[in-house]
């Protein structure tokens, strides 16, 4: 029996968070390479200019904040193969909880590895 | 009818479709196939950032020295490469089209009304374009062995020219 204080099928769900998240990635992800370009193209100003720049991320906070990034970028590229496996796979719908199983599994399989080389680049001085 | 297709909620980005007597809100006057290719090319290129952001990730960031290793000289001596090029390039293209896109999407999806999205669009277009066109000339004009630069900065195969 339906109980809509639970949602529907989509609403509240982990279809709609994924949806949430998937969204939520997608903008911070596109907000950075914006930036990411623009800081980029100072190296047809001057090797100074750009090393001058490359210099401000080399710190802990940065150091996080990228870690933050390809967490979020990890993500949005799995729940996209996700999506894509939703839209054309013909069990993908009835499997879309699974696969969304196996997105969180594969993004901690990616994270973890990467965290630790990363982090103690970072931290490692 | 007792499950009225049309509701009285206003459907603002859409235009009625009539069929047989019933109204569908679905925009039907234009023919066009653009959302479609959209929504494909989402999912085509999708598919290809996922090996090329991946790629760029590793190569940057786990490989050597990681993150401490990017100065002028890496992005040097990686641009003096055509297969770093071309890899920098369609990733470039690839991830501000389908960005602007999703952004695209996100706008037509929040902002109700219609000269707010207008508006946002003009900028979106215009900062997409702008990035597109600046990343696209950097790639191409740039010169990993400046005349006059420190020779300090510059990557190891400067030297030897």
């Amino acid at each position: 029996m339906a109980n809509s204080s639970r949602g529907t099928l989509y609403r509240g769900q982990y279809g709609m968070w994924s949806w949430v998240a998937h969204r939520i990635t997608g903008v911070a992800i596109f907000f950075f390479l914006l930036v990411h370009v623009l800081d980029t193209a100072l190296v047809r100003v001057s090797p100074e200019a750009y090393n001058a720049v490359m210099a401000t991320y080399k710190n802990p906070i940065m150091g996080l904040g990228e870690a933050g990034l390809v967490a979020a970028i990890v993500y949005h590229a799995f729940n996209g193969l996700r999506i894509i496996l939703i839209d054309f796979w013909k069990g993908g719908t009835k499997n879309q909880k699974g696969l969304l199983w196996g997105v969180i599994a594969l993004w901690v399989i990616v994270m973890i590895p990467f965290l630790i080389r990363h982090l103690s680049i970072v931290f490692g001085g | 009818m007792s499950t009225p297709l049309k509701t009285k909620i206003q459907v603002p980005r859409s235009r009625d479709l009539e069929v047989n007597g019933v109204k569908y809100n679905r925009s039907g006057s234009s023919r066009s196939n653009f959302e479609m290719l959209a929504w494909l090319f989402m999912r085509l290129s999708g598919i290809m950032l996922v090996v090329l952001v991946f790629g760029h990730l590793f190569v940057n960031l786990m490989v050597g020295e990681g993150v401490h290793a990017i100065d002028f000289g890496f992005v040097g001596g990686k641009w003096a490469n055509p297969f770093w090029q071309v890899w920098d390039l369609v990733m470039l293209w690839l991830a501000m089209l389908h960005g602007t896109n999703g952004v695209r999407t996100i706008i037509d999806d929040y902002a109700e009304r219609s000269g707010t999205r207008f508006w946002l669009k003009v900028l979106l277009f215009l900062a997409s374009g702008f990035v597109i066109l600046l990343g696209t000339l950097v790639i191409f004009t740039f010169d990993p062995c400046p005349a006059g630069a420190d020779p300090e900065l510059l990557a190891s195969f400067c030297h030897t020219v």
